[in-house]
Order: C-alpha cells, then structure tokens, then sequence
C-alpha cells in the first residue's frame, strides 16, 4: 500500500489541514517581514525554504540586517529552538529505532504543529506501525502549505497590509489546539502555570520565556501527578 | 550586507534548525531518561502551546494590554466561544480571524 493511500497519512493530513491555515498567515507574514527587512527575493526564498523555523528566522532578520558576527545570528538562533530540544526527547520515544539519518529527518521536519498533533494522536510514546504514516502525512501538509504561503508573502509584500495583524490567525489556530489538550483538571493547571510564566517572563532575552515557560509547566504538571496518584498518569 | 554572508547566516541557521530539533536524535546510543522525565514530557506540548501563544495574547511591546480597544481581547473571545461551542479548529481560526479583522479595519483598533 503506498505511503498516499495509507489511512494514518491521510488521518496526519486532515488533522493538519485546519490548524494549518492559520500556520500559513503566520508564513505569509513571515514571508513578508523577511523582504520588508531588506533582504532580496532570492535570500528571503532560500531562508524560508532552508531554514523553516518562523520564530527563529524573525529573531535573526534584525541581526542579519545589521550584519551581526555568524556566531551572534547562530546562537540567538539555538536560544530561540530551545523548545525543539525538549519535543526531541519526546520524539526520541517515538523514533528512537529508526536510523539515525532518518530519525535526523523526521526531526528537521518536526514543526510546532507537527509535535502537539502527533502527541495528541499517539499519547503513549512507544513505537506503533501507524506513527510514521500519521507524522508524514502532518508534516508533508505543514511543509507545503508554509513554505506556499511563506514564498507568497515573499513575492507580493508590498501589497500586504501588515497593520492588519493577518499573523493573529497563527495565535487562533493553536489557541484552539491548546483548548482541544485540555483534557483534565491537572492539564489545565500546567497550562495556566506556562502562560503565566511565559507572561512574567517575557522580559529575558532570547524568547527564553518559551523554555522556561515549559520547564516550569512540566514541573506543575510532575508536582500535580505526585500529590494526586489517585488518579494513575497514562504512561508516557 | 554581502551575498556571502546573507548565504552563509541562512545556511548555518538552517543546521540550527536541525540541531536543535534532532538534538536527542543523534545519539546512537540508548537516551536514558529519568522516569520522572518521560512521564513530565506528557504535559510538554499543552506547555509549549500556552508559553507560545499567551505572550501575543495579553501583551503589547511587553507590557500588558491595558486598553479595551485591542482586537485581539474580542478575537480570542470569539474563538474561545466559537471552540467550546463547536470544537473545531478551522471555525476557531475563521470566528477570531474574522472579529480582528471587522475590529482592525471597521475601528482601527
């Protein structure tokens, strides 16, 4: 059975479909911000085609603009990720059997979007047949539809209203995904302690807020499931 | 900004990119995780999802919105009902996409 037909792809793609209009505003914004800052079509194409982490590519615009040292742009860059370093330990979990140069693939392409989907889908991290069908099919939509949107946003940035704020439309897509984990009262708790410390914590530099954000939410989370065992976590 | 260095930033953000997301993957090695660890890792994405998003919700160049002529208060408020009461994702996104924008471009706020 090919990868296309496979009912797990198919379930990674329509999964993906919805939220990812709204990743895809993000792109377009993305896209525009990327030529707006200065650099030409072409190293804006290759920067959203290469290096596809949104976040990270608008941290660097200012420094590239400004010529900042490589080792500056780089490590800013890796502050920015550190959110990736924590879902990669999750994925490890998941993918850990598979070759190394494949297992290095799947996390290249492991967006945002991507992990929360795929630990909503598969909530036990072991190995199953159906997980990378269900990752392919996510990430093969996530990938178009940005990289589509994000190469949009750079062709036609003058004719994008920035004031608008169309990137919002990325903020809506995950609040609602956000609502859809929300499945106890030990989820909620952990949610509201990240978003608080996200908030009070927006002052480091970095974006550092995010990873100590979800520090600080997994540790509420460990603290809830220790005082309460009697309601037994799932195993992870 | 020369082409070179333009090229070669973009280049290295790029293996940024793959290290940071494979950075567990690489090993050959068996990862041996703590048990308290793996079982953390189950609120890691509610965590990840809030920490990204609540920022650009309540604050405005890093202080908090102190205005109720902000878009976004009503957009979030739309979406929020608009998921508990129909649980999908793409009204979500269409119900808070449209409020911001009537907002935005009917008041300017």
């Amino acid at each position: 059975m090919s990868l296309i037909q496979n009912p797990e792809f198919r379930r990674g793609f329509t999964d993906t479909v919805a939220p990812s209009l709204g990743i895809a505003a993000w792109g377009l914004v993305t896209g525009v911000a990327m030529v707006k800052s200065g650099l030409s079509l072409t190293v804006a194409a290759l920067m959203t085609l290469l290096v596809y982490a949104g976040s990270a590519q608008l941290a660097a615009l200012p420094l590239i603009v400004a010529g900042a040292p490589l080792w500056v742009l780089w490590a800013t860059a890796f502050c920015v990720n550190l959110r990736f370093v924590i879902y990669s330990a999750h994925w490890r979990r998941y993918f850990g059997h598979l070759p190394r140069a494949e297992r290095l693939l799947l996390g290249y392409l492991a967006v945002d979007l991507s992990y929360v989907l795929f630990a909503r889908r598969f909530p036990v991290a072991e190995p199953q047949p159906e997980q990378l069908p269900y990752f392919w099919g996510a990430a093969a939509w996530n990938w178009a539809s940005w990289q589509g949107a994000s190469l949009l946003g750079v062709l036609i940035a003058d004719y994008v209203p920035t004031e608008w704020n169309l990137g919002f439309a990325g903020v809506l897509a995950l609040l609602g995904l956000t609502y859809s984990l929300l499945s106890d009262k030990k989820s909620w708790i952990a949610a509201g302690v990240a978003a608080f410390v996200a908030v009070a914590a927006f002052a480091l530099p970095l974006k550092l807020n995010i990873v100590t954000a979800i520090v600080a939410g997994v540790a509420a989370g460990l603290l809830l499931d220790r005082s309460f065992r009697d309601a037994a976590p799932e195993r992870v | 900004m020369p082409a070179w260095y333009a090229t070669l930033g973009i280049v290295g953000l790029a293996v940024v990119t793959a290290v940071t997301r494979g950075f567990f993957l690489f090993s050959e090695r068996e990862l041996e995780l703590p048990a308290w660890a793996v079982q953390g890792l189950r609120y890691a994405p509610i965590a990840a999802l809030v920490a990204v998003i609540s920022p650009e919700i309540v604050l405005t160049d890093g202080a908090l919105i102190a205005t109720w002529q902000d878009a976004r208060v009503y957009a979030v408020l739309a979406a929020t009902a608009y998921f508990f009461w129909r649980r999908g994702i793409l009204g979500t996104i269409v119900t808070g996409t449209a409020v911001l924008l009537a907002l935005k471009i009917g008041l300017g706020w």
